[in-house]
């Protein structure tokens, strides 16, 4: 396919040097790492996809980066977030970014955002890039991005993970399949876990992430097979990579042609305002970790029911009766509805839900955790492992 | 024929990975899946009863959006894979 990007003039001296082993292939050569330097890509979120994927497109000497995240580096981020180091927690993620991709390759123009990715800034930041690249963690920003690639005539390059599996796909090219067109609407909310609930093998953004730099060199250069109308499929623990094929769908509200998408949308409202697990506030029958504390301190008579599972027990635990939430329809008989019961998991997310199931079954004096156990460890007990 | 079980779907089907089910349509081989594993029903169809829009079923390598849907007719050695749209990279 024909490359996006239009050659520069020259390389200096240094970089001819550093790019060697990509000037003497001819799939590269001078002419595309001239296309490479020339090159815009945006990565959206500086994370766990976007950390291989900027070090190894600033390495590989993409001129401009962009960046949008709006976080700041957490201990528990580290485990796979290679663009950060220890040092940098507590760090605005951007900033340690920006310092890594410099380490790397000071010829790269950063260019950083900081901000969330909304529906009001994301057609001015993209029209400053050749290609986007996708690296959120949550259902209403993946839509948003989506959308505003067809918008903007810009590719998509797409990852995504959970647990131990990854997909990865190019889509809002020309020809090509858009976001929309494989799936439509996104999962009611809390179908889906995030990967806070859900967990991620810290090197499995790695491999995706670095398909989806991959896809973006590609594209840059010109040359190959793009997964433009592909979504591949990455299984780590069996490490199986399958392929599907997916199709430009005629009735796509985005792409289609006839299209209902002429702006950008609320994406929240599409989906259901849930992205990450959010601690549930104010809600009746939710008690605070500072209540908790009060209430036990004083003697009071409460039941601790831990809805999460047995392996993050073993992590940090409050003593609590543990009834994984999938398993408390089973298991609920062996609870006693005339105590009163403080319900609790990792944020607050699955504990809500298990006590509306709760209050269904006729269990009247039922409190959940504000911001789970997590919440403990930040207010109340700072001995606490977090995790 | 065989039906792939993604990673987030498998605490309903018993933490298995592929779980073999008899068949002639892709309609008969979910229904004997769900039969199997009730708990995976929320998950496939919602309360009308239809497949939900974020839930991709591919018959070997396509779509069976662009087959015969549920309709479409299946072999003993054909692979039944369930794509569930996953959000995770940032965070």
């Amino acid at each position: 396919m024909a490359s996006l990007v239009e050659q520069p003039t020259a390389l200096s001296n240094d970089e001819i040097l550093r790019y060697s082993r990509h000037l003497i292939m001819p799939e590269v050569g001078m002419e595309g790492q001239l296309r490479l330097k020339q090159a815009r890509v945006l990565c959206v979120g500086a994370g766990g996809l976007g950390s291989p994927l900027a070090l190894y497109l600033a390495a590989a000497g993409v001129g401009t980066l962009g960046i949008v995240d709006f976080d700041v580096v957490d201990f528990s981020n580290l485990q796979r977030q290679i663009l950060h180091s220890t040092a940098d927690v507590g760090r605005k993620k951007l900033d340690s970014a920006a310092e890594s991709i410099t380490g790397i390759n000071p010829n790269v123009d950063v260019r950083k955002f900081e901000t969330r990715l909304t529906s009001d800034n994301a057609l001015e930041i993209f029209r400053e890039f050749d290609i986007i690249v996708d690296g959120t963690d949550n259902f209403a920003t993946r839509y948003l991005v989506n959308d505003a690639c067809v918008l903007t005539g810009k590719p998509n390059v797409y990852g995504s993970i959970f647990r131990f599996e990854g997909q990865a796909s190019v889509f809002a090219t020309k020809q090509g399949p858009c976001y929309r067109c494989l799936y439509p609407e996104p999962p009611p909310p809390g179908l889906v876990p995030s990967c806070a609930e859900g967990g991620v093998l810290g090197i499995l953004p790695g491999l995706v992430g670095i398909i989806q730099a991959t896809e973006a060199i590609k594209l840059i250069l010109g040359s190959g097979e793009p997964l433009i109308g592909r979504l591949l499929l990455v299984d780590a623990l069996g490490m199986r990579f399958r392929e599907l094929k997916l199709r430009k769908n005629p009735d796509c509200p985005a792409c289609g042609t006839n299209r209902t998408i002429t702006k950008l949308i609320d994406y929240e409202q599409f989906c259901g305002i849930r992205g990450e697990e959010k601690p549930a506030t104010g809600k009746l029958g939710d008690m605070t970790p500072e209540e908790l504390k009060q209430r036990l301190d004083r003697g009071d008579d409460l039941f601790i029911l831990d809805v999460r599972d047995p392996h993050e027990y073993q992590i940090c635990n409050l003593g609590g009766h543990l009834i994984p939430l999938k398993e408390l329809p089973q298991r609920v008989g062996e609870l006693d509805a005339a105590r009163e019961m403080v319900v609790h998991c990792k944020l607050g997310g699955r504990s809500a839900k298990a006590v509306d199931f709760l209050k269904q079954q006729g269990f009247s004096n039922v409190h959940n955790l504000v911001g789970g156990i997590n919440a403990w460890a930040d207010r109340v007990d700072p001995k606490m492992p977090k995790y | 024929m065989k039906i792939l079980i993604p990673t987030p779907l498998r605490p309903y089907a018993a933490g298995q990975s592929a779980i073999e089910v008899p068949a002639s349509t892709v309609g008969e081989a979910v229904q004997a899946l769900i039969t199997s594993h009730p708990e995976l029903r929320k998950h496939l169809y919602n309360d009308q009863g239809t497949l939900r829009a974020f839930v991709n079923l591919y018959l070997n390598e396509d779509d069976i959006r662009y087959l015969q849907q549920e309709k479409t007719p299946v072999a003993a050695g054909d692979t039944l894979s369930i794509i569930p749209s996953i959000a995770g990279g940032r965070g």
